[in-house]
């Protein structure tokens, strides 16, 4: 998918709801990423993914500065495994492109079988497919607002085959191209999504529906600007859905079937996060003043020679919300995880642990208000250390009653207890063979 | 996650190394396993491109497959598959003991005992992972369709003989994985993790291979940086050095390695199957030992008191599923039908109920976890009083007072329940708080002591004696009675189609990829 | 299967500025669902009804009407309280009517007043209850209840708290039914996964209306549209922010309630707050924000200390119900949490302040309840994040709609922060209806309002 971003906006395509960003902003943002350093593209799946972590204040502020996060991530030390496999990626060009075969004619019959029955069927050769190449991104995003204007003034049916939208960012334009956009008679617009994950049986993998919902509703948020412009024109009420069309290869074959998702959850969401990015303006404001994210790259443009503790220090100038979820949605997350890890923070045990624990913060804070041993020998072995060792600091009396009185602390001390005295009455643990060394590998055997 | 998790997760960080969730293992274990550790290919449902399956550690069988595009290497994969995994799984079919049990006589409809054969034993699958039993799930539910050249002469891809028979025992296995505390189909991540708390989150705990680093991390080497080694330490070509437990294999290892050796072999060039051969055993096998090295911590595990119990339950899924296929059954049907969806939830909320209940009453840690939601409670016995129940037959109802220092969250006139050495459950009722003594409360036994006007002897607790009571059945049962499927009410769309889809073979094209 | 239906949904019900007389509304609703359960040619009938609606009165009256044309019934209902609840009522109406009360084998499950009632006859079998107009037990015993013959009525109340698969097993029992239920309470839940029957019409852990529409997608629906427990400042926010496709209102007028204090407010946050809720029948009083434990002792302390100061300044409540005021009594306030623990924490927190008689519970426990004034220890208080337990919807919607003339919440300050800083990365079902709106959504729309009555205190 190609995404482009921060051209001037084109005059008809973008909605214009909010102020263009302060050029005080648009320079501290070019400062953060560098001299020269192009800000990288938001696209769908990029936006989508604001949701993922919306409490982070580092992964705002870099996706709003357009830092490159993999780069960074890659200078840090702390590479992202993120990556695609070869074989996943042709097969999902195969299967959308036999689903786009013959004018889009499969893809029609599957979105009509979806629509109310009584609705005409296209006819064929009735389905108009406008001829959407532009130059730059923003003539195509303009091309694309004319070919919905015009076809829903014709109010027949109108297959749109990547077509590009604008989406206002920050007050920056950025823009995303969904798999398709339907036109049906009835001036209603319909995001139509290809994913190559099957769908069998009727039911296909929820977190990938859940990732395609999200991504659909960036378009449907995009074509809802356009949309709003066609109408205030009186060139007839254009609607956009809130259902979408996903489009998956059947069972274990090739040919495609497809379900309505409705996504106006997920299009709140959207909604909701684009307009919390304007904070990144405050966030800015925030940072020292010679804070920056570049990479100092040589002229190959693919080596940093910024050493990596400089970088270090200059991400950890804006907080991040680190939580084991990251790792799968964020190209930092590995950076922050280390961080997270060496501070002991509860969230690098999971979200979920931070419900009964109040106000306390790090595992060394809870083990302390537990009573509860803090061994730190690395590599003791895997067999439970029952604690039979007292630690020095056995932490606050458990006999204080002020410490009582805060029901985070009372409960981890009895649960330090219960589990103490369970463990001392258990049955002494058989002492597990090891495998026999010799491995190549002292680690991965 | 319940607080107690929560601590032991905080003790393994600080201690570097993982920490026991519990005292005994809660999961049966066979002594002869069949372990199996798929790998699929990228983008593809269900088109598998290795495997090494067996029994004996040291000798695994490996299976690849050289083009997943390749209808006729594929199905030679799930032939040798089905001829690896069917005579295991058969093996245990003849060995038999006898049962009784109630059966309706259709003829008369009355409840008549009856003998039926139990197997002695049953096959045990182990998978790497959560994402290992799905793939056998996604196995089965692709094969078990196929139709043979036997069965259909005109299918136009025939399937080898065995392989949708295998497709049949893998849904049976997929299926009854979804029981808690079944043990016919296991991922090996889901029984460490049941077992042992790491210093890192659930989500970081689903990788095989970072997992164990925190149970039993090699010398010298603390939990943390081991299970960071293994899940993202690459050489110099950026490949993984420990390979994923799959069924997805690592992007990286695919476009460096996998895709160009499968284009030598498309090529023809010499040598290359061979090539594709070791690159995917080298992928399969470190992830091969790890199982059998979780396997190897587990069995040091003394096993619980009810593990038996609920293995015999998976003993008649097995010996019931030999039947079906026996008696020439067709194929499990793609979905169920709203009586068998209905049945299979309530048995999966009353196992769920049993689970819990046993791994607390068979382990003091996971007891000590009840207690301390408030879900149970233990203390010394304080008093015991003699008490009467009203009525032209007065039983004896004695009040016992103990002392606890759990906080258990009691309503007025909750049921109580404690186990009797029998392995019975004694019931009694939450009577009141003592007055005065903090953590004083009064119980009123109600059952566990016998028929008689006075308790049978050892029945009822003495002062001094340490008991502990759980707000929870020990032995719940449920589920409502649900009708046969040919008598579904109009609320759930009458009776299903007479006629079951089960049979009809899944549509193909020619470019399928499986 | 291929996903829900692509229609929109149903249009906004009233809510226009049109001049509104409630009690005609209601007994036309009524009216209508009378004749569709006597004379429809359908097999159902669903009637929605939002909170205070008038569902109760709804089922005893179907009852009555059905009995009196010749048609003995059968009552399904959820638990042993409602089952009892709706005999009561039925004797109260009709003492004469012959009323079979089928319990379970355990001692001590049916209401003692009960026995008072002469045509009352209880009993755990089915054999004894032959001939009775009116037979009502709970879901889980009709579900082990076999009958030679069924009925040809029944009426299921709670019908959206039910899971399919309990109708499932009793459903055999009748021909047809009046399925009475308010979608916008708890949904039913399962303790184990049940992902793979997603999507599918009969998903045996959907609830049974779900389920029944679902295969029986031309069954006469009907609401009750008048809210006769919301006073006006509540109907409107619980109807927006819960029920926006099927809008209700108030059976009052904005006069016709009041709340009134024997003593002045002292001027303290619990005095200001009451005074808010007297005036507005909201009140939100603030805590200085911070991650608490789920016991949070400050607030649960706040809580006792307003459930105090409530029956200390000796509050009197006006209504259309009486001639003149009437004490607020305990009995007449509950207090609301999402917790048992919770709930456990501010019992101790009363009897420490020498307060007896309040409710206390969560809200699965309050669903179906009302009073006088309710005090909420808001879900998302103190907490660190918010789970989809927190956020459930229904969770919210029973809370905020108990009480007849006030609410007063108590909160640490930050929800809405936290609320915006939820990761939205929820899985998504095929064929699943989307429940909207969703509970992020109804938490910020019930915070905006709240904070028109926001009361900050310190403790």
């Amino acid at each position: 998918m190609n995404v482009f971003r921060d051209s001037p906006p084109a005059a008809d395509a973008v909605p214009s709801a909010r102020p263009t960003p302060s050029p005080s902003l648009r320079r501290r943002l070019t400062e953060l990423r560098g001299p020269g350093i192009h800000p990288r593209a938001l696209d769908a799946r990029a936006l989508a993914a604001l949701a993922a972590n919306p409490g982070c204040r580092r992964r705002a502020l870099l996706d709003g500065a357009g830092v490159d996060k993999a780069a960074l991530a890659q200078a840090l030390g702390s590479p992202a495994g993120h990556g695609q496999s070869r074989f996943a990626l042709a097969r999902g060009n195969s299967f959308e492109a036999r689903v786009k075969a013959d004018g889009g004619a499969e893809l029609l019959r599957l979105l009509h079988a979806r629509l109310p029955s009584g609705t005409p069927a296209p006819e064929e050769g009735e389905v108009a497919a406008p001829e959407l190449t532009a130059a730059g991104p923003e003539g195509r995003a303009a091309r694309t607002a004319l070919a919905l204007r015009e076809a829903t003034a014709a109010g027949g049916w109108t297959l749109l085959d990547h077509p590009l939208l604008a989406v206002d960012v920050a007050g920056s334009p950025a823009y995303v191209e969904p798999d398709a956009v339907v036109v049906r008679p009835d001036g209603v617009w319909t995001v139509v999504e290809i994913k190559s994950f099957p769908m069998i049986d009727g039911a296909a993998d929820a977190a990938k529906v859940g990732a395609a919902a999200r991504q659909a509703a960036v378009y449907v948020h995009a074509l809802e600007g356009v949309a709003a412009q066609v109408t205030a024109h009186g060139e007839g009420p254009a609607r956009v859905g809130e259902r979408v069309l996903l489009v998956c290869p059947q069972d274990f074959s090739n040919l495609p079937t497809a379900a309505a998702v409705d996504i106006r959850k997920q299009l709140a969401t959207t909604r909701r996060q684009l307009a919390r990015l304007t904070r990144v303006e405050e966030i800015a404001a925030a940072l020292p003043p010679d804070t920056t994210f570049d990479l100092r790259l040589t002229d190959d443009g693919r080596t940093a020679t910024r050493p990596a503790d400089e970088l270090a220090d200059a991400v950890e100038t804006v907080d991040a919300a680190y939580a084991p979820e990251c790792l799968a949605a964020c190209e930092l997350a590995f950076h922050c995880r280390a961080r997270s890890r060496e501070q002991g923070a509860v969230e690098s045990l999971g979200r979920g642990v931070r419900g009964e624990l109040g106000s306390l913060r790090t595992i060394e804070e809870v083990l302390a208000a537990a009573g509860a041993p803090t061994a730190d020998a690395p590599g003791c072995g895997a067999q439970p250390a029952a604690p039979e060792h007292t630690p020095t600091d056995p932490g606050p009396d458990p006999d204080d009653p002020d410490d009582d009185a805060d029901p985070a602390l009372a409960a981890l001390r009895r649960a330090a207890r219960l589990r103490a005295e369970a463990l001392a009455a258990a049955a002494p643990p058989v002492p597990v063979p090891r495998t026999a060394p010799g491995a190549e590998d002292p680690v991965c055997r | 996650m319940p607080l107690i998790e929560t601590l032991a997760r905080m003790e393994a960080a600080a201690a570097g190394a993982a920490r026991p969730l519990t005292t005994v293992r809660h999961r049966h274990l066979s002594d002869r396993p069949l372990v199996c550790v798929p790998l699929t290919t990228a983008g593809e449902a269900g088109a598998p491109l290795g495997a090494l399956v067996g029994t004996d550690r040291e000798r695994p069988l490996l299976l690849t497959v050289a083009q997943p595009r390749d209808r006729d290497l594929r199905f030679a994969f799930l032939a040798e598959l089905a001829d690896a995994v069917l005579p295991y799984l058969d093996g245990f079919a003849d060995a038999v003991g006898h049962e009784e049990r109630k059966e309706t006589d259709p003829e008369t409809g009355r409840k008549v005992t009856v003998q039926v054969e139990l197997c002695a034993d049953a096959p045990q699958l182990i998978v790497p992972s959560t994402a290992g039993a799905a793939y056998m799930r996604l196995l089965g539910r692709s094969t078990r369709f196929r139709r043979t050249a036997e069965q259909d002469p005109e299918a136009p891809y025939p399937a080898p003989p065995r392989v949708p028979l295998l497709g049949r025992w893998l849904t049976h296995l997929g299926e009854r994985a979804r029981v808690p505390g079944s043990c016919l189909l296991l991922p090996m991540t889901e029984l460490l993790t049941r077992h042992w708390a790491t210093g890192q989150s659930a989500l970081e705990d689903q990788h095989l291979g970072a997992l164990l680093a925190w149970i039993d991390p090699p010398d010298g080497h603390s939990g943390r940086t081991a299970a960071e080694h293994a899940e993202s330490a690459r050489d110099a070509d950026g490949i993984l050095r420990c390979p994923p437990a799959g069924p997805a294999t690592d992007p990286a290892f695919d476009n460096t390695l996998l895709a160009p050796a499968m284009a030598r072999y498309d090529a023809g060039v010499p040598g290359a199957a061979e090539e594709l051969r070791e690159l995917i055993g080298g992928q399969l096998r470190p992830t091969w030992d790890a199982v059998w090295r979780g396997y190897d911590l587990l069995r040091a595990l003394p096993p619980g008191g009810h593990v038996a119990d609920r293995w015999k339950r998976d003993r008649w899924s097995y010996t019931a599923h030999r039947d079906r296929v026996r008696a020439g059954e067709p194929p499990q049907p793609r979905r169920d039908d709203a009586v068998t969806a209905a049945r299979k939830l309530a048995s999966r909320e009353t196992a769920q109920a049993q689970l819990d209940a046993q791994e607390a009453l068979d382990d003091p840690l996971v007891m000590a976890g009840r207690r301390l939601a408030g879900e149970a409670f233990a203390g010394e016995v304080t008093a015991v009083e003699e008490a009467f129940s009203d009525g032209p037959r007065p039983m004896p109802r004695p009040l016992v007072t103990l002392r606890t220092t759990d906080t258990p969250l009691l309503t007025d006139g909750a049921r109580l329940h404690r186990p009797l050495p029998d392995g019975k459950a004694q019931s009694a009722v939450f009577v009141a708080y003592g007055e005065g003594a903090a953590g004083s409360l009064t119980v009123r036994l109600t059952g566990g002591m016998g028929r008689g006007k006075v308790p049978a002897p050892g029945s009822v607790p003495e002062p001094g004696e340490t008991v502990c009571w759980t707000l929870f059945e020990h032995a719940p049962r449920g589920g409502p009675q649900l009708p046969e499927p040919e008598d579904t009410p109009w609320t759930h769309g009458g009776p299903p189609a007479s006629a079951p889809e089960g049979d009809t073979p899944d549509p193909t094209t020619p470019e399928d990829f499986l | 299967m291929t996903g829900a239906p692509w229609t929109s949904p149903a249009a906004p019900g009233p809510g226009g500025t049109e001049p509104f007389d409630p009690g005609a509304a209601a007994t036309a609703a009524t009216d209508a669902i009378l004749h569709d359960t006597l004379h429809g040619t359908r097999p159902g009938v669903v009637v929605d009804s939002p909170p205070g609606a008038g569902k109760s009165t709804l089922v005893v009256r179907a009852a009555r009407e059905l009995a009196a044309a010749g048609h003995p019934l059968m009552i399904v209902a959820q638990t042993n309280a409602q089952v009892d609840d709706l005999v009561l009522r039925l004797a109260e109406k009709d003492p004469g009517l012959p009323v079979g009360r089928l319990h379970g084998s355990e001692a001590g499950t049916v209401d003692p007043a009960l026995a008072a009632l002469p045509e009352v006859r209880a009993s755990a079998k089915i054999g004894d209850l032959a001939g009775m107009d009116v037979v009502v037990s709970t879901a889980a015993k009709w579900a082990h209840t076999k009958v030679e013959e069924g009925w040809r009525h029944a009426i299921v109340d709670e019908a959206y708290q039910m899971r399919s698969d309990t109708l499932l097993a009793v459903a055999g029992l009748f021909e047809r039914a009046l399925f009475v239920g308010d979608p916008g309470q708890l949904d039913p839940f399962s303790v184990v996964g049940a992902e793979q029957w997603a999507g599918l019409a009969y998903d045996p852990s959907a609830s049974a209306v779900a389920t029944l529409l679902a295969h029986n997608p031309d069954l006469p629906q009907h609401r009750l549209p008048v809210s006769w427990r919301l006073p006006a400042s509540a109907a409107p926010l619980v109807s927006d922010a819960f029920y926006p496709f099927t809008r209700f209102r108030s059976g009052t007028g904005p006069g016709d309630r009041s709340l009134a204090f024997g003593t002045a407010g002292d001027g303290s946050g619990v005095d200001r707050v009451l005074d808010e809720a007297a005036a507005s029948g909201w009140g939100l009083l603030e805590l200085p924000a911070r991650h608490t434990p789920r016991t949070d002792p400050e607030a649960v302390r706040a809580v006792a200390l307003v459930v105090r100061r409530l029956l200390d300044r000796g509050t009197v409540a006006t209504s259309e119900r009486g001639p003149g005021p009437e004490p607020v009594t305990a009995a007449r306030i509950a207090v609301g949490t999402a917790h048992r623990d919770q709930a456990a924490a501010v019992r101790a927190a009363l009897a420490e302040l020498g307060v007896g008689g309040v409710v206390v519970d969560t809200a699965n426990r309050l669903q179906g309840r009302e009073y006088d004034v309710t005090v909420v220890l808001h879900p998302l208080s103190g907490r660190p994040d918010a789970t989809a337990f927190h956020l459930e919807t229904g969770r919210l919607c029973v809370l905020a709609s108990r009480h007849r003339h006030a609410c007063v919440v108590v909160c640490r300050a930050g929800v809405a922060e936290l609320l915006d800083e939820h990761p939205s990365t929820d899985p998504v079902q095929l064929g699943v209806t989307v429940k909207f709106p969703d509970g992020w959504e109804a938490h910020h729309a019930v915070l905006a309002r709240l904070a028109e009555h926001r009361v900050g205190w310190r403790p």
